[in-house]
């Protein structure tokens, strides 16, 4: 059975100002899923968000969120996905309480506000005006409007960004619960633990391009350093025929510790290297990449290639 | 498309916030009576006055109070809020939801334009009571007067706000708009002391007009279509001028 996605974006275009913020971005995403997009400032994350959300009307390309056009039929869209904005903030003297009143009431069938407020940890805080909310505060209300709507879709934007570890694992567990609930997350970030731990899919964003759309032990196997291999050999050892091991994507020697990145092709071979020459590989260590590794694989090759097309221009 | 312009759940929170504003309450709501009140406790306030066609100072400072509230919320204050909502992203976050966020500005205008209202009406009455002054004699002329001076006021704050980016540039340009505004409405000199000359050019003006429209239905003449029209022209300028500069974010 192939369900129709709950958001579809297709070749989407937007420029300011003749840069092209965003140019030729494509990604689907399916019901119930968090989908991550992923990729440095500046590389068009929250412009593309924002043409899903209908705050911005893309130059060219084609938007569908359940289906619909969310500037055509923006209030249908928005009664079906929540959003939390990177920068945006609320009446300074607006209380908890009221904010999530009066939001409650800009849709047709809305959550019970109370459950959630205590859910989010806002009980506390319902008499609280907007502007003497702690940062963490101020997040935890916005993922709350988010979802009074009873959305089918919430879109995040940056949410942890100025969290502490602590309350960024918080919320981390509340994306996780929202989508148990059945609510599809598109979310934004650009912090890779988070988007390896949260995501089943990620699609990679640099330059206003997708440079890669994987699940995130996807992205990490597709990367050409997925192992990394590490060792101090018993005796120094010739660089040489290191060099020649296969799929080798990088290599490192300092004060006698051996660091190899490849596949796990790789691995075998310096074993077997390693066992010919009758050296003791002391402290070998092999663990997989992370999504951090495979993330700079991605994103550093295309600035590579850019910087090469700079020069030669 | 959604053509409702009233969402009575944003107008009762902006109310609600309003009332969590000292300093507008002030302004808005109690200075312009507040200074009736000063100015009608002087002795020489209460005199008949020739200048004042036999009136007393005091008659003649009903109508510059009456629109020095409008002028303060029109002007000052509601720009601000405008310009703040804009700056700090709240209008952008209201996007997101089926309501849309011109529901927010005019929400804003129905407020200022009430409050400014309700000052008008305690300028009166405090006039009546405290100090004898006649009600307008031509109400229903100095209702459609008031009316469209609220009108204008409030494009003139959504022109500000339409030119402002930040909440302090609105907080600038008010300030300058604030006192020829004032001035023309006859606050330092009410119309009927000001040289001929001065009177003509400040009745060109949106406030200048609303004062001399006031005085006359304060009268029991029907006000000037002279004054109306000033009013009414500087209120489609405006609203034009707003809608083609504003922007949410």
């Amino acid at each position: 059975m192939t369900s129709t996605p709950v958001v579809e974006v297709v070749d989407l275009r937007k420029s300011y100002g003749g840069r092209a913020v965003v140019d030729g971005v494509s990604f689907a995403v399916e019901e119930g899923e968090i989908f991550g997009i992923l990729g440095p400032n500046g590389a068009g994350k929250t412009t593309t968000v924002e043409c899903v959300e209908g705050l911005r009307v893309p130059d060219a390309g084609r938007v569908r969120v359940t289906g619909l056009d969310p500037i055509a039929d923006h209030e249908r869209v928005a009664r079906v996905l929540g959003a939390q904005l990177q920068q945006s903030e609320l009446q300074p003297k607006l209380t908890v309480r009221e904010a999530l009143e009066l939001y409650a009431g800009f849709y047709p069938a809305p959550a019970d506000w109370r459950p959630l407020a205590e859910r989010l940890g806002l009980t506390e805080r319902l008499t609280t005006p907007f502007g003497k909310l702690s940062g963490g505060q101020k997040q935890r209300l916005f993922i709350a409007l988010a979802l009074i709507g009873d959305p089918r879709i919430v879109v995040l934007d940056e949410l942890t960004t100025g969290l502490d570890p602590r309350a960024r694992r918080d919320t981390w567990q509340l994306i996780e619960d929202i989508r148990a609930d059945g609510v599809t997350v598109l979310l934004v970030t650009h912090f890779m633990e988070e988007a390896q731990r949260l995501c089943d899919r990620i699609a990679v964003i640099d330059k206003g391009r997708v440079a890669a759309l994987d699940t995130p032990a996807g992205l990490i196997r597709r990367s050409a350093g997925a192992t990394v291999i590490s060792f101090t050999p018993s005796t120094p050892f010739d660089d040489g025929d290191l060099n020649t091991l296969p799929a080798l994507a990088a290599i490192d020697n300092k004060d006698g510790r051996i660091t190899l990145s490849g596949t796990d092709e790789t691995v075998n071979a310096v074993l077997t290297l390693l066992a010919r020459h009758h050296i003791t590989a002391h402290q070998l260590r092999v663990t997989d990449a992370t999504l951090d590794d495979a993330f700079l694989d991605l994103t550093g090759e295309t600035q590579e290639t850019h910087r090469t097309k700079e020069t030669a221009a | 498309m959604n053509t409702v312009l009233v969402n009575t759940a944003v107008l009762r929170s902006e109310v609600r916030l309003f009332r969590r504003e000292p300093g507008s309450l002030f302004w808005i709501l109690v200075f312009p009576t507040t200074l009736l009140v000063i100015l009608g406790s002087i002795p020489f306030f209460r005199e008949a006055d020739p200048v004042f066609d036999g009136l007393r100072p005091v008659d003649g400072y009903v109508p510059v109070s009456v629109l020095l509230g409008l002028i303060v919320g029109g002007v000052q204050a509601m720009p601000q809020t405008l310009t703040g909502y804009r700056e700090r992203g709240v209008l952008r976050r209201m996007s997101t939801t089926p309501v849309r966020p011109a529901i927010l500005l005019s929400a804003q205008m129905f407020l200022y334009g009430g409050a400014a209202l309700v000052s008008a009406l305690l300028v009166l009455a405090v006039g009546r009571l405290a100090f004898d002054v006649r009600l307008p004699e031509q109400p229903f002329g100095y209702g459609v007067a008031l009316f469209l001076a609220v009108l204008v006021a409030l494009a003139l704050g959504a022109v500000i706000s339409a030119l402002s980016r930040t909440t302090k540039i609105s907080a600038a340009i008010g300030s300058v708009v604030v006192f020829p505004a004032m001035f023309c409405a006859g606050v330092w000199m009410p119309v009927q002391t000001m040289p001929d000359v001065l009177a003509r050019s400040a009745g060109l003006t949106p406030f200048g007009a609303a004062a001399q429209a006031l005085n006359e239905a304060a009268a029991g003449d029907w006000p000037g279509w002279g004054h109306l029209g000033v009013l009414a022209v500087w209120t489609v300028l405006l609203t034009f001028a707003a809608s083609r500069w504003f922007r949410w974010e």
